[in-house]
């Protein structure tokens, strides 16, 4: 039997800077959305997308929020596109330690983007009536997914990396000797 | 809790540096809603005729609408108002962009600055942190470097800055407050705000701010969304492109100007200019525009591209929206190279784009009648172009004939004298109007024109077609989704509405019609001050997301005030007469209803005289335009004809005027 290639379904909202006309209707509706009860309040300091903007140089960069970093970049790079010049943290995702975006502003606490689930697409996609954000949803061929590792698992398989797998079984026969 | 509200004003003493933050009366919400409403209260309340608008005790106003910060699209809107240095009257100046919204997040609905600070400052908002920082290094400097340099020192990009320039620092009559893509424009704002020492106000905020009914609310915003979506892809038919969609005026996406630039006069408001769009012309314009403009940009929360980023080759970049595209063209007979160009220099002094270039226009009429002279303009060199610039900087330093111009059309010309009077002849109630003269009198612009307190003839008009429709068939097309109207019997006015023969201008609408058209569309846009809801998506465009019967809903559900259509008709009449008082109270009287003499070639004085009759009795005001006691206290403001009496201006048992107090008084500068 020809084994069937697995797929999986990414979630991906295309960015057209080009068509951002820096109203940040994306950071109102995505704190409203996100706000508990839902839409009880609005502050696009707690929003998981930032329009970056810089209206006379002509930057905006509407971004999501990604991953918590608990370190800053050591260095910054700058890009020019199309002879405009971007901070690299313009198309960073990331809530880290060197800017205020993404952060609750009561705690600090990183916020992240979860692509509005439970909505037929992410609200600051739909209250993009500009198009600057659209949303595809596609299809990809994925390698034979490995199964997915328990918590417990990636633990001791930093354990392992570390003293080795025998030491580990030792002490695991030894711990339950005594048990 | 507040809800869409904060429920706190900020109190700033500029003459003892004292700050305080104070928490509102709701009950004032519900009877002034917010912004306009509020800002007409505080007037009334704290600042009596006798003072003047440079005086310390004059107070100047920032109110974010009462529904700015919530999720409502295109509730951006601040509503700056104090006592015009040009009008005496009251003023409320409004803008678009940013800074509303942020003060909301701050944590404050409204601004209100007193006193005299003894040497330049700006206030620096940034949530409960509130402090007036020394602005010396500022002085003279632009309206939006002066934004840019302020974010730098405070380290806050995200701050939004609201700035004069060296208009405002010199009190130029018509100096504007600017925003970076937004300004503050009309009725001498700025000048005030550089009295009272006060080069910018800044302001950061991450606070929430909260919905009473979310659900509720949310379903009503995405239902403007919605209609707004919809109403993209369908213009209006049979109207003029710019009449057809939502928003402002579209006049940075625009390159077809053939019905501006034939229709409006150029100059001093003086000629018009058949066949003046040619195909050279419109090629010509069309790479100016398209070589300038970086972008399409919105204010904060709205999908309409009013406003667009513009370089121009050796200037700074800059941010414009709307019609000051082409004032300053109009005015010195140039094009729209020159138009855009000065209009830069023109934004970071701060000067009003309708104001400003027809004053330099009427300068250099005067000097081509003789009345002014040589020895007036020493040193203005001789091309077109250069003059305006020579003029532009002379009346924002206030340096010799520029002293005498930085008052305005109105009282240069009262200071000149010579017959220089006639010639400042597109002021109403003392203020610059758009530059449009038309043949037959339009009895709605007529009323709009002589009674609006915006003193302003553009953007008052609105959800009634501008003109009848050709046939029937068109006419009954047009009714058929025409939802705003607050009572059906506006179908059938607009249904009758001939463009020839018994039903057409200047006898249909007739007066009573009239009377009710207009109370409509003022009362439209008196809401949408109060709200802080921007015009384009409502009281000006044909068939708008918002009208007056989702509005009650938006109040209810957002701020949690038990509204319905009956309630929000009162409190917009409310505090609309509220601001009648105040100028009533100011000296303003009948003879001051009257829209620019030479506005139309054909007048119908007997036809005019029976509009203001109809049209005062129809709003509750007297034969002199002075609110009644008993409309007055149909509207629970006995407070108001309580004041009246004891001033004289009603007299007590009947509702004739006696004194009046005079509004002719020229301003000390």
């Amino acid at each position: 039997m020809k084994d069937e290639k697995k797929t999986k379904i990414i979630k991906t909202i295309k960015i057209d800077v080009d068509k951002c006309n820096g109203c940040r209707a994306c950071e109102v509706i995505c704190s409203a959305f996100h706000a508990a009860p839902k839409y009880s309040s609005n502050n696009p300091a707690r929003s998981r997308i930032r329009v970056i903007h810089d209206p006379l140089k002509d930057v905006y960069v509407p971004i999501y929020a990604g991953e918590y970093a608990v370190a800053e970049c050591a260095g910054r790079d700058k890009y020019t596109i199309d002879g405009k010049e971007y901070d690299e943290c313009a198309f960073c995702r990331a809530s880290c330690p060197s800017r205020d975006l993404f952060k609750e502003p009561d705690s600090d606490l990183p916020l992240k983007c979860d692509m509005c689930e439970d909505e037929e697409e992410p609200l600051c996609v739909k209250w993009c009536i500009t198009d600057a954000l659209t949303y595809e949803e596609r299809e990809e061929e994925v390698e034979e997914e490995e199964e997915e590792q328990e918590e417990m698992e990636i633990g001791l398989e930093a354990l392992a990396d570390k003293y080795g797998l025998d030491k580990i079984m030792d002490t695991v026969a030894r711990m339950s000797m005594k048990g | 809790m507040r809800y869409a509200e904060t429920g706190f004003n900020l109190e700033i003493d500029l003459t003892r540096g004292n700050i305080e933050r104070v928490a509102t009366d709701p009950r004032d919400t519900e009877l002034y809603l917010g912004g306009l409403g509020t800002n007409a209260k505080i007037l009334w309340d704290r600042v009596p005729p006798e003072i003047e608008s440079f005086s310390p005790d004059n107070l100047l106003i920032f109110a974010a609408g009462l529904l700015c910060g919530t999720p409502a699209t295109g509730c951006n809107r601040t509503i700056v108002s104090t006592i015009s240095p040009q009008t005496l009257l009251m003023v409320y100046s409004m803008m678009g962009g940013f800074w509303a919204p942020e003060l909301k997040y701050a944590g404050y609905d409204t601004v209100i600055f007193r006193g005299k600070s003894p040497t330049l400052v700006y206030l620096w908002i940034n949530n409960d942190k509130v402090e007036i920082r020394d602005a010396a290094h500022l002085q003279g400097k632009g309206a939006i470097e002066t934004a840019e340099l302020i974010k730098e020192e405070l380290k806050e990009p995200k701050a939004q800055v609201a700035a004069i320039g060296l208009a405002g620092e010199n009190r130029v009559y018509y100096a504007s407050i600017e925003q970076g893509r937004s300004s503050a424009s009309r009725g001498g704002i700025g000048a005030v705000m550089g009295d009272k020492g006060l080069k910018a106000i800044v302001v950061r905020g991450t606070k929430d701010v909260n919905i009473a009914r979310p659900a509720e609310y949310l379903e009503l915003c995405n239902e403007v969304l919605e209609h707004i979506k919809a109403r993209d892809g369908n213009p209006i038919p049979g109207v003029m492109p710019i009449l057809a969609g939502l928003g402002s005026p579209q006049e940075m996406a625009v390159h077809d100007e053939k019905w501006h630039t034939e229709n409006f006069m150029w100059g001093n408001s003086r000629t018009r200019i058949r066949d003046f769009w040619t195909e050279e012309i419109a090629k010509a314009w069309m790479e100016t525009l398209e070589s300038a403009r970086t972008r399409l940009i919105s204010c904060y929360n709205c999908p309409m591209k009013c406003g667009a980023t513009l370089s121009l080759p050796g200037l700074p970049t800059y941010m414009m929206k709307c019609f000051s595209k082409l004032t300053y063209t109009l005015a010195a007979y140039s094009d729209l190279d020159f138009g855009l160009k000065i209009a830069q220099r023109a934004t970071e002094y701060g000067v009003d784009g309708y104001s400003a270039p027809q004053v330099m226009a009427f300068a250099l009429e005067l000097y081509e009648n003789g009345i002014l002279t040589d020895k007036d303009f020493e040193g203005m060199p001789s091309d077109n172009e250069g003059r305006f610039y020579w003029l532009l900087d002379r009346i924002v330093r206030r340096e010799g004939i520029g002293d005498v111009l930085a008052n305005g059309t109105y009282w240069a010309a009262q200071e000149i004298g010579n017959g220089a009077e006639s010639y400042a002849h597109n002021n109403i109630k003392k203020h610059e109007q758009l530059p449009l003269k038309l043949s037959m009198l339009n009895p709605m612009y007529f009323l709009m024109y002589a009674t609006g307190e915006k003193i302003n003839i553009t953007q008052i008009e609105g959800n009634f077609p501008q003109a009848p429709f050709p046939t029937r068939e068109e006419r009954e097309e047009f009714v058929k989704d025409w939802i705003q109207v607050p009572d059906e019997k506006f179908k059938q006015y607009f249904l009758d509405w001939e463009l020839r023969g018994e039903n057409s201008i200047p006898y249909y609408p007739t007066v009573e019609m009239c009377c009710e058209i207009v109370d409509w569309q003022e009362m439209m846009h008196y809401i949408d001050d109060a709200l802080g809801m921007c015009a384009g998506l409502s009281s000006f465009p044909l068939k708008p997301p918002y009208h007056i019967h989702n509005y009650p809903k938006f109040i209810s559900s957002g701020a949690g005030i038990d509204m319905d259509e009956a309630k929000l008709t009162q409190a917009a009449k409310r505090y609309r007469t509220l601001v009648r008082a105040i100028n009533i109270r100011r000296g303003m009287r009948r003879k001051d209803d009257k829209p620019p003499e030479d506005h139309w070639k054909k007048r119908f004085p007997e036809l005019e005289a029976e509009l203001l009759d109809k049209y005062y009795k129809f709003k509750g005001w007297n034969n002199q335009g002075i609110p009644t006691r008993e409309s007055l206290h149909d509207l629970g403001l006995d407070y108001v004809s309580k004041d009246f009496i004891q001033r004289g201006i009603l007299t007590d048992g009947e509702d004739t005027p006696s004194k009046e107090t005079s509004a002719e008084k020229k301003n000390e500068v």
